[in-house]
């Protein structure tokens, strides 16, 4: 096993171990055979497997996700790639509507495993149509599951969970992360979905973070234990389930949030997890919540703009320090 | 064609039976909604009877049926009940959905009669779906979608047949073409006179047209495409002309249809179509007006234990969401 690999191979690989591991296992999605996908986070997967278990499609999202739907009613497990997380608009009727709903309005008679992946956020100047963060979009659907790994191994891990899991899951892979090295994952690496991590610890704030957000809070806390502010960083790897157990235990040791968001602040899963915390976890505060997340605009082009949009080191060290100072 | 070559009296007697229920059950959930028993709505699809019914008399049992919102008879035609139906749409917990699913989403699923969907269209690329699974498992089953021509216009339509077709999938998409959308007519919003089958060419694959209201030919041509579909040539679509009995949906008088429209189809009713091919057979007619009174008796007796069966427990609203049956967001 090699010592680092990308995020973008784990994601590769974490299909992979999934399919070897049950011939249930089929993928299916635009350019994601020979090619290897957009983004090559299938590469490898038409050589191994085959056309019998890798199938292109046409640029039908529509098809895509209601075809993987049918398939995970009747006895597969597929997982079905929508190349950019803004397409996801044109199927969202599967997402929203059927999907999520079918199991509930038949009383509990059909099931849905499947796996619908997609390459979400911003970071590499690709334009409002292609960089928003839409895990959000996602989350105020009752009935999906929502994954967003930060790491290479987590992304083995939750996507073993997901493809396993015999509910839908909406699997999110951050384009500003696909070249981002970290340790392998473990033979048989699962990570159960809905456990948050504590990957730095601290007893002066805490800091909740998502997918590409998770490094942004780690450098800043980093920038913060210079001027000796230490932040406890939470990645929270998946929406729904959400782990509010862990950012409530966080929170009693260092009783300060700051939550870190890619998504817009209007509707972003921040505000959920905030009103948890106002609701049960007031007590363990010794000062007002804050949230760092995306202005309420489309995804601008150039460097210059998207910084000025989407939270920043720069933008997460001045909230943690103003807060600290509460 | 004046004589049925694939269907026994006796077959055709019980096809006809299954339609007499299925009839008397859409008249039942007409008159419960009108006295209030039945909320939100209804979209009966009484007149429709010979499509589900002679469509399932050509299918597999363990092949797979989705339909839409108007979709009694698919259900009842797929070893539904009208005891469980009924139940489900006055709400009962005895109903084919726990009452979770309503008239519009009536599913059975342990006949593989995968549910009932009211957003127009959405359906179809699950049915495609369903068959490339068989493919996949090598089984022989084949996928149906029963939809209106409304959804035609829709792209999923477009985009299922697409996929169907380069994939070779085994399935089949049957057009109920009752000449309305809701209250437009599709002749007004289509610029093809046959707005299913008249598509089919441009997706490479056959598109046929049949008499909806004759279960007999309803059945033969069901047959010949299914067989071609297990066979391995892929699907193929099939437009059934026919007509609605009541409004749309609700209680909905239907004063947009011509009376000499109406007229003409209600004379051509697929209950009345059946009993002239059964006469031809030389069933008596006694025999049919049995078949008649067993499915008035079966009606009945289903009404009144709806009428009497349990309200769901409240708790059931927080259950069913995932797969270990509970609801919970957060861990
Ligand atoms: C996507 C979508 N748009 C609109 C509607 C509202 N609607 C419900 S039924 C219907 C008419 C559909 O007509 P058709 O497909 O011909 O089926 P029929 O009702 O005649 O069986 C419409 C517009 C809907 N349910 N879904």
């Amino acid at each position: 096993m090699a010592d680092v690999i990308t995020y973008r191979q784990a994601v590769a690989e974490g299909i992979a171990r999934e399919m070897r591991r049950d011939p249930a296992v089929v993928c299916l999605g635009e350019d994601i055979g020979a090619a290897g996908g957009v983004f090559k986070t299938t590469a490898g997967l038409y050589e191994e497997f085959g056309s019998g278990r890798v199938w292109d499609t046409p640029i039908s999202e529509q098809a895509i996700v209601g075809a993987a739907m049918g398939a995970a009613m009747t006895g597969m497990r597929p997982v079905a790639e929508i190349m950019f997380s803004d397409f996801l608009a044109c199927c969202w009727d599967y997402l929203a509507n059927e999907i999520p709903k079918v199991r509930y309005m038949t009383g509990g008679q059909v099931t849905v495993p499947l796996v619908v992946r997609t390459a979400n956020g911003g970071g590499l100047g690709f334009g409002a149509q292609h960089s928003q963060a839409t895990e959000n979009w996602a989350l105020t659907v009752p009935g999906l599951k929502i994954a967003a790994p930060a790491t290479p191994a987590d992304v083995i891990g939750m996507m073993a969970a997901a493809i396993r899991s015999d509910d839908p899951v909406v699997f999110f892979e951050h384009k500003g992360l696909l070249a981002a090295k970290g340790a392998p994952a473990p033979p048989d690496h699962v990570v159960e979905l809905g456990r948050a991590a504590v990957v730095r610890e601290g007893a002066d704030v805490t800091l909740v973070a998502l997918a590409s957000m998770v490094p942004v809070a780690l450098t800043a806390a980093e920038r913060l234990a210079e001027e000796g502010i230490e932040a406890e960083v939470i990645d929270l790897r998946c929406l729904v389930p959400l782990d509010t157990r862990t950012v409530l235990d966080s929170l009693a040791r260092t009783s300060r949030l700051v939550t870190v968001e890619e998504n817009p602040y209007q509707g972003g899963w921040g505000g959920t997890l905030v009103s948890v915390v106002a609701d049960e976890g007031f007590g363990l505060l010794d000062a007002p919540v804050r949230r760092v997340a995306a202005e309420c605009v489309p995804l601008p082009f150039a460097d210059a703009l998207e910084e000025q949009v989407i939270p920043t080191v720069d933008k997460v060290v001045t909230k943690v320090r103003d807060l600290t100072a509460y | 064609m004046t004589h049925a070559p694939h269907l026994e009296a006796s077959q055709l007697l019980a096809l006809y039976e299954q339609m007499a229920v299925i009839r008397r059950t859409e008249k039942a959930a007409h008159d419960l909604f009108m006295s209030g028993l039945v909320k939100g709505t209804t979209h009966l699809a009484a007149g429709h009877e010979a499509i589900a019914v002679g469509a399932s008399a050509a299918l597999r049992d363990d092949d797979y049926v989705f339909a839409t919102y108007r979709g009694h008879h698919h259900a009842l035609a797929r070893g539904a009940t009208p005891e469980e139906c009924l139940a489900e749409l006055m709400s009962r917990a005895t109903g084919l959905c726990g009452a979770k699913g309503g008239s519009m989403h009536l599913t059975k699923a342990s006949r593989n009669m995968l549910g009932s969907y009211a957003i127009v269209g959405a359906h179809l690329p699950m049915a495609v779906g369903a068959a490339w699974s068989a493919r996949l498992r090598g089984t022989e089953q084949i996928a149906v979608a029963f939809f209106g021509d409304g959804a035609t216009n829709i792209g999923a339509f477009h985009e299922a047949l697409n996929l169907a077709a380069v994939w070779k999938l085994p399935v089949l998409f049957v057009c109920e073409n009752n000449l309305y959308m809701e209250y437009t007519p599709i002749a007004d919003v289509t610029a093809v006179a046959n707005p299913a089958a008249d598509r089919a060419p441009a997706y490479g694959i056959p598109g046929e047209i049949v008499d909806g209201n004759d279960v007999v030919a309803v059945q033969e041509a069901v047959t010949r495409l299914a067989g071609r579909a297990r066979a391995g040539d892929g699907p193929s679509l099939l437009e059934a002309q026919t007509y609605r009995h009541f409004g749309h949906s609700r209680a909905d008088p239907a004063t947009y249809r011509p009376a000499e429209e109406v007229e003409r189809w209600l004379k051509h009713d697929p209950l009345d179509v059946a009993r002239g091919r059964l006469a031809e057979l030389g069933v008596p007619a006694e025999t049919v007006t049995e078949a008649d009174e067993r499915a008035t008796g079966l009606v009945q007796k289903a009404v009144e234990a709806a009428k009497n069966a349990p309200a769901p427990d409240p708790r059931e609203a927080l259950t069913d969401v995932w797969a270990d049956g509970g609801a919970a967001w957060r861990t």
